[in-house]
């Protein structure tokens, strides 16, 4: 099947949609904002053509809302945004996240806060991502760093938003949004796709949020003759809303766990020249491209140096980080905003090594150079 | 053929705001210990004003139409 | 089942949930009722009926009543509502508001749905009160009435929700009161029929906040303001001073145009794998 690969020279943008098509996306709402909007455009170009549906919506807090609905009647749905817009969808992320209907969000990262940048790339929105809606809830998100892995993770998003019940995001940043590489399409024979769990008991029978012993209740479309309620209210496994203390912190303690403790199915990471790397970069998206580079730069001058690089933002990969700190005597996080990953790195690497940081928020990628010059000046 | 028609309750469910008593046209209901009670049945003719007006499903005309 | 209830009742609602929240006397009770007697007459497949709403007392309703029910956020039913519609056009979409819901934060969804003449149907609970929340001022709040958030009397005008919707583009518009259920009834049936996006104010009472604080009576008596006060729209016609200082009830606007995911679908068959 080799002879026949099919190539394209896509932007990253491009490739989401191809990935998410592959997957069976059906259903997408959106409403257009820099730098996301190619994502919308080729959305409503594609969809009707595999029959699926498309809408521009009145604003993101709509977008967010119209997926959810699509979902829960049965398609594949998609929304894509950048900062602006990822604040108004937070509302309707917790209303997916507690009544577990999946969906994946694309957030293509712009300069901020506010309107900020529009069309200059950032990495501002990995604390948002995890913490930008109310109350506790699962996240998980992924970060591509090329057109070809915005292609394939689009794919992730899609069957891990569909085994485990859960919102998705697809956090790229501008410059992977708008880059433009070779991509090389699967073979829809290679594709793994993964589909929700429906029900198989009989309606009268079938209780709506009661979960199997992976913790994932299996879920009937609206319109499949199983009759149930959906609530953003706390609810029992009925659906029905409870005030029952107990019940309650269950019910937002099952849906954490379902991703959290099925964590090594959803870690995604590359280590680049790790094997004796006593200084590692840990960078991601288009950061990890110059950091890469920068890598490479001090290799040849025999620093010992190498990049992790996450893919799977959330959930936080405290296993992969923690490892990578036994070994290194200094780990550098290098991301386009002023430090929110280091956080994560810091607290858990930080009691075994030193932890700094390398940041830009000037709406410009970081260098290789300003990468190496950090390094580099800070081994005097 | 009216005669199998019969007004019912359910009592658990009525809250005693009072607006059967109030639109009943034949002074059949009354409010008693906050609570709708059938005080006058054989003055009923109904007329479903009650069971329409009611926002608790708390009153109804029954009566086994298949019996007929 | 064996339940002390009506067949109407026992058929379409989940008994084991009543009686429901709402307080004595509420109009929603009433209105909930007719939304069910008109879903009755028409015969839909339960299975195939949706109920969506947002927060709020209104926004309770669903959960009560054994369809496919969605209990959402405030304000957005009416989007959740599209993304369910446009899915799975061969659902019959419902959706249940109330005023602040439906005019205040969830005011453009309104519009937009009204817009692209999508086919739901909408109807509104209006209590012209955030009861939920114990009594605050709504877009409907008529002006010089007290809320807790208007000690001193309303300022704000209040909004025409039906003139609104037909502004917006909704295809049939019309109005009634819990007092008037069996037109309220009737505009309801309409409203399932027409093929587009249509909405149903139902002027509810809501005699625990609204009525306390505008000294309003009880429940009965705010229903006789209801019975005393509204006219149908038809008087214009023969007998407009009849319709001097009341409240017009009746079917608005009844205008059907090319329905959205009608539209949608003739796009799909056109271009689909080409």
């Amino acid at each position: 099947m080799n002879s026949e690969k099919k190539y394209k020279l896509l932007q990253g943008n491009e490739a989401c949609v191809e990935g998410a098509l592959a997957a069976g996306m059906r259903f997408f709402a959106g409403y257009p904002i820099t730098p996301s909007t190619e994502i919308a455009e080729i959305s409503a170009q594609k969809l009707p053509q595999l029959g699926g549906k498309f809408i521009q919506m009145e604003d993101e807090l709509a977008s967010m809302a119209a997926i959810i609905g699509g979902s829960l009647a049965g398609l594949k749905s998609m929304t894509a945004t950048s900062g602006p817009g990822f604040s108004l969808m937070q509302e309707n992320f917790g209303y997916a996240a507690i009544t577990e209907i999946p969906c994946v969000i694309v957030n293509v990262q712009r300069g901020g806060p506010s309107t900020g940048l529009p069309t200059s790339p950032a990495q501002g929105e990995i604390m948002q991502a995890k913490w930008g809606t109310h109350g506790d809830h699962p996240v998980v998100a992924l970060t591509p760093n090329s057109v070809q892995e915005t292609y394939e993770y689009a794919i992730e998003a899609f069957n891990i938003a569909e085994k485990y019940r859960t919102p998705v995001i697809l956090l790229m940043d501008e410059t992977v949004g708008h880059m433009r590489e070779k991509l090389q399409f699967k073979d829809p024979s290679e594709i793994k796709v993964v589909n929700r769990k429906k029900p198989t008991c009989k309606p009268e029978e079938y209780i709506a949020y009661k979960p199997d012993e992976d913790m994932i209740p299996p879920m009937a479309s609206f319109g499949e003759g199983y009759r149930y309620h959906v609530t953003g209210l706390t609810h029992d496994e009925t659906g029905f809303p409870t005030n029952n203390n107990e019940i309650s912190g269950k019910l937002v303690q099952r849906i954490v766990d379902k991703v959290e403790k099925n964590i090594d199915d959803i870690t995604f990471y590359e280590e680049y020249k790790m094997e004796d790397a006593e200084i590692v970069i840990v960078a991601f998206g288009g950061v990890s491209r110059a950091a890469k580079s920068a890598v490479d730069n001090m290799r040849n001058n025999n620093i010992k140096v190498g990049m992790f690089r996450p893919i799977t933002i959330w959930p936080f990969l405290e296993k992969q980080i923690s490892a990578v700190s036994e070994k290194a005597k200094e780990i550098y996080v290098a991301e386009m905003n002023l430090g929110q990953y280091f956080i994560e790195v810091d607290r858990v690497a930080g009691k075994k090594c030193p932890v700094k940081k390398i940041n830009k928020i000037t709406g410009e990628l970081i260098t290789p150079k300003e990468i190496s010059d950090a390094v580099m000046g800070g081994r005097e | 053929m009216a005669t199998d028609k019969r007004l019912l309750q359910n009592k658990d469910w009525c809250k005693g705001c009072g607006v059967c008593v109030g639109f009943c046209p034949k002074q059949v209901l009354k409010i008693v210990n906050e609570k709708c009670v059938i005080a006058n049945p054989e003055a009923c003719i109904f007329c479903g004003q009650c069971e329409l007006r009611c926002p608790d499903n708390a009153i109804y005309i029954g009566g086994n139409e298949d019996e007929q | 089942m064996n339940t002390n209830c009506s067949n109407l009742t026992e058929k379409y609602f989940r008994v084991n949930r009543l009686p429901h929240i709402w307080c004595p006397g509420c109009g929603h009770g009433t209105l909930m009722n007719t939304v069910v007697r008109a879903i009755d007459k028409l015969g839909l497949n339960k299975d195939e009926v949706v109920l969506v709403s947002g927060i709020g007392c209104s926004s309770r309703a669903p959960g009560y009543l054994d369809f496919n029910t969605l209990h959402t956020t405030h304000g957005r039913a009416l989007a959740f509502a599209t993304g369910i519609k446009l899915a799975n056009p061969k659902l019959h979409v419902i959706v249940i508001m109330g005023d602040g819901d439906s005019s205040a934060i969830g005011g453009n969804h309104l519009i937009h749905a009204a817009r692209r003449n999508i086919d739901i149907t909408t109807i509104v609970f209006n209590n012209n009160i955030y009861g939920m929340t114990g009594g605050q001022y709504s877009p409907t709040t008529p002006y010089g009435d007290f809320a807790t958030t208007a000690p001193f009397g309303n300022i704000d005008k209040p909004f025409d929700l039906c003139s609104l919707a037909q502004g917006a583009g909704a295809t049939y518009v019309g109005r009634a009161t819990a007092y008037h259920a069996p037109m309220m009834q009737k505009l309801i049936e309409n409203g399932l029929k027409n093929k587009g996006f249509s909405f149903i104010e139902g002027l509810s009472l809501c005699p625990t906040y609204y009525g306390r604080k505008n000294k309003k009576g009880n429940a009965v008596k705010m229903h006789t303001f209801f019975k005393d006060n509204c006219v149908d729209v038809k008087v214009l016609e023969k007998n407009p001073e009849k319709a001097e200082n009341k409240i017009l009830l009746g079917e608005f606007y009844n205008n059907p145009k090319p329905e959205y995911t009608e539209s949608y679908q003739v796009i799909i068959d056109k271009f689909q794998n080409k």
